[in-house]
């Protein structure tokens, strides 16, 4: 199935590991996603739980070792001209736009460049300004000869963007767009990404760790948990009835939640190089630990079998879990 | 120790930096108080004056700059103490716990050896007496007592916040100010830690002033909240209502960037404000918030409003805050 | 939408560059080290381009100067005396400052050039490609310096385009190193990852984003590489492995004691090369401190 019907992305079984010190880490253990145009998907995770390295595979930034990555219906190749390619189609929005910004490059040859590299074809300046405008900066012409350190935080991130949407890119990946911004900028900045959507009809891949932001401007919410995507759906049902035992527990300690039970969990995320045998999320998960999954019966499974559906819970996929949803 | 007495205050409170001439005024006339046992929010974003403030409370500021008011811990003005003095109450009295960024841990000493040095700095106990109390402390904060000898690198981004808790708590103050202890933590780590603080403050009968952006933390923790902007305090209230019903419109704004899960009016409303947190340096005329507020008239132009109330034990620096409170939520 | 031609923007941004530029010079102006750096090292500079005016060529060659007094003292035959063969020590002076200056500059460029393009292709490729070069760069390194520069000169013979190939063969290894730790970390910088994302190639992310930002540090250890070389020209003639047929300061080190000027207390011939070399290098070492103050903080200050 190719052309418009096609999802615009498809992850299937994408594996990608990094040799470290005492083994390998399993970063990305066996993902499928997929995304379809003008949507925004939230991929939320703690830190470890491997979302920024499926972004930058989506990206193309690292090749997957296992699976595939489609795009519009055609797979992504693994060598450099394809890569190269696919840059025009999917564009990165990065975390600290302070850091991302050459900080000695004008504004203006900051948003060129990706024009110059790939390029595209028309007016230089025409596309810079426009790119500026459609970001919210204005008059474009004015912040052409501004070099970073003369603007805002806000203000550094929308020309990020703006560098990113000059090149007409039908998947937009923002690694923690807003986090390194103050609080108070921020809703401009996911009110930009909301126009966006609307106006060209770009898909938003957008990786955190804020439930918050995902309520906010979400279409559809993945969670990630060491390598995996335990659960994900619509935001309005995801966040408000979880059913995945981590994403309960998540939801139940974020200060924005109105009125849940803390759970909160022991210890940290385990390392991935040393995944958990079954279900990984097992050692730490409140079912486990109440005796709930005993009392279900599951409890060999959670420790030996690895939960392959969504959401990734035997207790879940149990007709008579007790404590589930609402 | 009486529980009625303040054993904080800080009156009329101004910090000005003056690199090269230019001054920078940071804190522009706060006033706070602070029971025992009671936590302080302190919201505010960057340029407001939130950690210079902190910092001033130790005297811990950069040589030359200016401060000048008054910083009472329990009648005794911290600000006119002498050298030996407020070497003494530094860290038994008052400690501050910073974020746990890999710099602020000394990156090449063991952290239990960081901890005893605090210890070591105000008791004249033995080897053996240090490293028990550091043990102790670790355990405190819910770290093995073997932990004492990594070094800060070994160490998750929870368990060094964990770290600079115990240290905070080395000589037992009765008042922890904790700058953004938690920012750069996950959510369920940074759990971890409030839990810890607010067990610690039940154990310990600590006051704690916990100084963050995030609003939405703060109205869990805090019994009071004060908020920050360009240098001074703009609302001051209990935590609830300053949460849910702000009198002033910045501290509108800043609630509405953590939009409330389950609330279906922020399903894709991303709320802002245009502009910028202003630089200290340059601040607007009038009220510092006027050029960004939504509500702003005429007046807000030329009038820089003082705290006024705004409800029971409230008060709000804005010209609408007449005592009727418009709701966030 | 007015489409503003492309030349106005570029323009401006060379503006702005010049009033960097411009900023740059009052903040050097007001380094006080710096300035006599620079004042002394122009007034040589002058004084070796000013050659041909000041001083008769002609009288380096002892047959023209069979008429002059020997071991004349500046008080004699001035400015600066005459030596063995009666040849003016000024002359020799002038026209050595030259030779001086000259393999000092070409050796550094040439040291420099190697230095840099090692340390960033070491620095920004990482892996194997930096573990060859950078064990390349440390066996010069490990080499005594002063034995290997010998050998080569010997091997290559005397003249100065050998000199400056010596010079700047054994010299380009410390920048190399310190250049490829600095590429190191701004491989690291997220610009650099978007410029990627964006589909950049090696050599874009090379020359647009590395050079432009490593090029302060390159600049500073640029002109404190010069002294160093100065100073190797200047032994590696003292010891006779210079050009004979071009003097310079090192050559006249050398001479001065091959034709016994100590005893005969002659100072006027070896007390100004010396010097000459001392007051270069300083001058060098001066501008090159107060170049490195004024880059890195600005740096900083821009983040």
């Amino acid at each position: 199935m190719t052309g418009d019907d096609a999802p615009l992305l498809e992850v299937r079984g994408v594996h990608v590991g990094y040799d470290v010190k005492g083994g390998v880490a399993r970063a990305v253990d066996g993902v499928d996603l997929s995304m379809k145009s003008g949507e925004i998907v939230a991929l939320v995770g703690e830190s470890g739980c491997g979302k920024t390295t499926l972004a930058r595979t989506i990206m193309g930034l690292r090749v997957p070792d296992e699976g595939e990555i489609r795009f519009r219906g055609e797979t992504l190749g693994r060598d450099r001209r394809s890569l190269r390619e696919h840059r025009q189609h999917a564009q990165m929005i990065f975390q600290d736009p302070t850091g991302a910004l050459n900080a000695r490059q004008t504004i203006y040859e900051a948003v060129a460049e990706g024009v110059r590299i790939q390029g595209v074809e028309g007016n230089e300046e025409q596309l810079v300004a426009d790119a500026l405008a459609r970001s919210g900066l204005r008059p474009p012409e004015s912040f052409f000869t501004r070099y970073p350190y003369e603007i805002s935080g806000g203000q550094r991130q929308r020309v990020v963007i703006a560098g990113a949407m000059v090149l007409n890119p039908s998947l937009l990946v923002a690694d923690e767009p807003v986090s390194a911004l103050d609080a108070s900028v921020r809703g401009e900045i996911l009110a930009l990404m909301l126009k966006l959507v609307r106006d060209t009809g770009v898909g938003i891949l957008v990786v955190t760790h804020d439930l918050g932001l995902a309520w906010n401007v979400a279409d559809r919410v993945a969670v990630m948990y060491l390598g995996r995507i335990v659960e994900e759906g619509p935001t309005e049902e995801l966040l408000t009835s979880p059913r995945h035992p981590y994403t309960r527990a998540l939801l139940s300690v974020v200060p924005e939640v109105a009125e849940m039970e803390q759970q909160i969990l022991t210890g940290e995320a385990p390392d991935p190089t040393r995944i958990p045998p079954g279900c990984r999320f097992h050692p730490r998960c409140p079912v486990v630990e109440s005796g709930e999954a005993e009392r279900l019966g599951i409890l060999e499974r959670c420790r030996g079998e690895d939960p392959l559906m969504l959401p990734a819970c035997h207790a879940v996929a149990q007709p008579a879990a007790a404590g589930e949803t609402a | 120790m009486s529980t009625e007495e303040h054993f904080l205050r800080v009156r009329d409170l101004h910090v000005t930096y003056a690199p090269r001439g230019a001054a920078v005024p940071a804190v522009r006339g706060v006033d706070l108080d602070l029971h025992p046992g009671e936590t302080l929010g302190l919201a505010g974003e960057s340029g407001c004056g939130k950690s210079s403030m902190a910092a001033a409370l130790l005297r811990l500021l950069p040589k030359g700059t200016k401060v000048t008011g008054e910083v009472l811990l329990d009648g005794e003005d911290v600000l006119k103490m002498r050298p030996g003095r407020l070497r003494a109450v530094r860290w038994t009295d008052l400690a501050i716990v910073f974020q746990g960024a890999l710099h602020t841990l000394n990156p090449v000493q063991r952290v239990g050896d960081q901890i005893g040095e605090a210890i070591r700095l105000h008791s004249k106990d033995g080897r053996g007496k240090v490293s028990t109390r550091v043990g102790e402390l670790l355990e405190l904060v819910g770290l093995p007592a073997r932990r004492a000898r990594d070094y800060p690198h070994e160490l998750s981004g929870g368990q060094r916040q964990r770290v600079l808790i115990g240290l905070a708590l080395a000589c037992e103050p009765r008042l922890l100010v904790a700058d953004e202890p938690t920012t750069a933590l996950d959510v369920m780590v940074q759990a971890q830690v409030l839990r810890l603080l607010e067990e610690l403050q039940r154990e310990f009968g600590l006051g704690i002033i916990f100084i963050t952006h995030d609003l939405s933390t703060l109205a869990e923790l805090s019994d009071r909240i004060a908020v920050m902007y360009a240098g001074r305090i703009v609302e001051q209230g209990p935590a609830e209502q300053v949460f849910t019903h702000a009198a002033h419109p910045y501290t509108r704004a800043l609630g509405a960037a953590f939009p409330i899960i389950g609330d279906p009016a922020f399903r894709m409303t991303p709320a802002g404000v245009p502009g910028d947190p202003p630089d200290p340096r340059y601040l607007p005329s009038g009220c510092p918030f006027h050029p960004r507020c939504a509500s702003a008239i005429d007046i807000c132009k030329s009038i820089d409003v003082e705290l006024w109330p705004a409800g029971e034990a409230r008060e709000a620096a804005c010209v609408h805050a007449s005592g009727a409170p418009v709701a966030t939520a | 939408m007015n489409a503003i031609a492309a030349p106005s923007s570029r323009r401006i941004t060379w503006q702005r560059r010049r009033r960097a530029l411009a900023a740059a010079w009052r903040e050097f102006r007001g380094h006080k080290p710096g300035m006599v750096g620079l004042a002394v090292l122009g007034l040589i500079v002058v004084m070796a381009l000013a050659a041909p005016l000041i001083a008769d060529e002609s009288g380096l060659r002892a047959i023209n100067t069979t008429e002059n007094p020997v071991w004349a003292s500046p008080s004699e035959f001035g400015p600066l005396g005459t030596d063995n063969y009666g040849r003016s020590v000024w002359t020799q002076f002038v026209w050595g400052a030259r030779i001086s200056l000259l393999v000092g500059l070409a050796a550094t460029i040439l040291a420099t050039v190697i230095g840099s393009v090692v340390g960033i292709v070491a620095g920004f490729q990482g892996g194997i490609v930096r573990s060859v070069l950078m064990r390349v760069t440390e066996w010069f390194l490990v080499i005594p310096f002063l034995p290997l520069a010998i050998v080569l000169a010997v091997i290559l013979g005397p003249s100065i385009l050998n000199i400056i190939l010596v010079i700047g063969i054994t010299s380009w290894p410390s920048n190399a190193r310190v250049i490829c730790a600095q590429v190191l970390t701004l491989r690291e910088r997220d610009y650099v990852d978007r410029s990627r994302a964006l589909g950049a190639s090696n050599w874009h992310l090379m020359t647009r984003h590395i050079v432009p930002n490593v090029a302060p540090l390159i600049l500073a250890t640029t002109t404190l590489t010069v002294p160093v070389v100065i100073l190797t020209e200047a032994t590696l003639s003292f010891l006779g492995l210079g050009d004979p047929a071009n003097i310079s300061w090192g050559t006249m080190l050398d001479q001065a004691f091959e034709q016994g000027a100590v005893t005969q207390e002659a100072w006027w011939y070896f007390g100004p090369p010396g010097l000459g070399v001392l007051l270069v290098a300083l001058s060098f070492t001066l501008i090159g401190t107060a170049l490195e103050e004024i880059l890195d903080p600005r740096l900083k200050e821009r983040g």
